[in-house]
């Protein structure tokens, strides 16, 4: 037997409730939080991420009564992103019953608070959550990745929720992340996220390709394939969704039986 | 009456998930660091979550409470906390363990396009003489983060894994008893683990 692949349905949450967007805009509120995760569990979900999409840009706190709610009732792994700035962040998601905390905007901001993250409570606690957005711009020291349809750009990295670029090239990125301790790379295309064509393979393959730590695909899922093509194509270790689970396109357990047909290792 | 199972709190790790997990499965679990009620439990959780060195300091004086309850109480330590169960650690130098389970700590060491962490849902295989697996099948899939494993003798594994090398998931010697995967994050194979640990063990 081997590690098998996950299948990981993410939350967007804005005031504790479950929203997901389209490129992250026009937000439609659509329930409980906890009560989705429960039936994503039963389902046959690896783990759950809830991910706070507003607390950047309106400066909020984190969801602690959310977290320690789902972690009262669900027996499996959770991570939590959005918002979280600080050591002393991290530490209140972590004992709310979080087991990973996800850090995107601010890690860029301040990559030291990834080494002093993985410090404290361990690399494997440690999600660095990248967005990123293609830029067709040759510019010196940025990785060339070759597109499906023969065109070469390279990715940058984008945070805000996409609305900021930072000039940072993808792949040396995620490298400098796990050379300070990153457990993990929860990767996310804004080129594909919520377009439902698939996920942005060349740039997860490359990143798959580039890292020692696991790989979470994110963006753009809309078909049992594409779930498929993430992790044989991309090579990623687990897919992520929200908008076809949250809209009961499929179940996790429909994918899971898909992919373990198709020949994936996954947990049934 | 349920047990009463005490969770060591030495100020490391997510204590709330196993103390649900404890709850869920029939204990009466509290969260200490309190040498008397340590002493004085049906059984002892050790968590853990980071790295070996800080664990075992911050463990600091609670480590001679810990060794003298378990000559007589069952502990189960969890993750990081099996880890420290053992003789020795070779994570950021060499430290010391708690040494009641034979054995050492070793990073693992990946091939090409093998990933540290293991991190997700393996397998493991289980001696089914165990009362703390009592009721599970040979092979169940359980939740695992870490990038040390424990290299104990076959005489006290109780269960293994594969990932990148054969290493023991799960330890026993005498009362004491380690599992290096999450059962508080194991769905319900998990909560059976614990519950075996407090129905079975204890």
């Amino acid at each position: 037997m081997v590690l098998t692949k996950r299948i990981i349905p993410c939350l967007d949450l804005k005031d504790g409730r479950v929203v997901k967007g389209t490129h992250f805009v026009g937000l439609r509120d659509a329930g409980d939080p906890v009560e989705l995760a429960q039936r994503y569990n039963e389902q046959g979900a690896d783990e759950v991420v809830f991910l706070d999409i507003t607390a950047t840009r309106e400066d909020r706190g984190t969801i602690i009564d959310v977290v320690q709610r789902a972690a009262d009732q669900l027996f499996l792994p959770l991570t939590v992103g959005g918002g979280i700035r600080t050591i002393e962040d991290m530490k209140q998601i972590l004992r709310a019953g979080a087991d990973k905390v996800s850090i995107n905007s601010s890690a860029v901001a301040d990559p030291n608070l990834i080494s002093q993250g993985a410090e404290r409570f361990g690399t494997q606690c440690i999600v660095v959550a990248v967005d990123v957005r293609r830029n067709y711009e040759t510019a010196p020291g940025k990785t060339p990745i070759t597109l499906a349809d023969g065109r070469e750009c390279w990715y940058e990295v984008v945070t805000h929720g996409g609305s900021r670029g930072t000039g940072l090239d993808a792949v040396a990125w995620v490298r400098e992340a796990e050379e300070r301790g990153a457990g993990e790379i929860l990767l996310t295309s804004m080129e594909t996220d919520g377009t439902k064509e698939g996920f942005d393979i060349p740039i997860t393959r490359a990143v798959s390709e580039t890292v020692g730590i696991p790989v979470v695909a994110s963006g753009g899922v809309g078909t049992l394939d594409h779930f498929y093509e993430g992790f044989t194509e991309g090579k990623a270790d687990a897919c992520l969704a929200a908008s076809v689970f949250h809209y009961g396109e499929f179940t996790v357990r429909q994918v899971k039986e898909y992919l373990a047909g198709r020949g994936i290792p996954i947990r049934l | 009456m349920k047990k009463k199972i005490v969770i060591i709190d030495y100020g490391l790790g997510n204590l709330r998930s196993v103390l649900r997990g404890l709850e869920r499965a029939g204990a009466a679990p509290a969260i200490t660091a309190d040498p008397e009620a340590i002493a004085s439990a049906d059984g002892i959780v050790l968590p853990g979550v980071g790295a070996f060195r800080d664990g075992m300091e911050m463990l600091g004086g609670l480590a001679d409470t810990v060794l003298a309850a378990a000559n007589e109480t069952p502990l189960l330590g969890i993750c990081l906390g099996m880890q420290m169960l053992m003789d020795r650690s070779e994570e950021h130098g060499i430290h010391r363990g708690l040494g009641l389970v034979p054995g050492d700590v070793k990073r693992f060491v990946p091939a090409a396009g093998e990933k540290v962490p293991h991190m997700g849902w393996n397998t493991i295989h289980i001696d089914p003489g165990t009362p703390l697996f009592d009721g599970l099948h040979e092979e169940e899939y359980v939740y695992f983060v870490h990038s040390y494993y424990a290299a104990a003798a076959p005489a006290n594994t109780i269960a293994s894994t594969t990932y990148i090398r054969p290493f023991a998931s799960a330890v026993n010697n005498g009362l004491t008893y380690g599992v290096q995967f999450h059962p508080e994050k194991s769905g319900a194979v998990g909560l059976k683990i614990l519950e075996n640990f407090i129905e079975r063990v204890c």
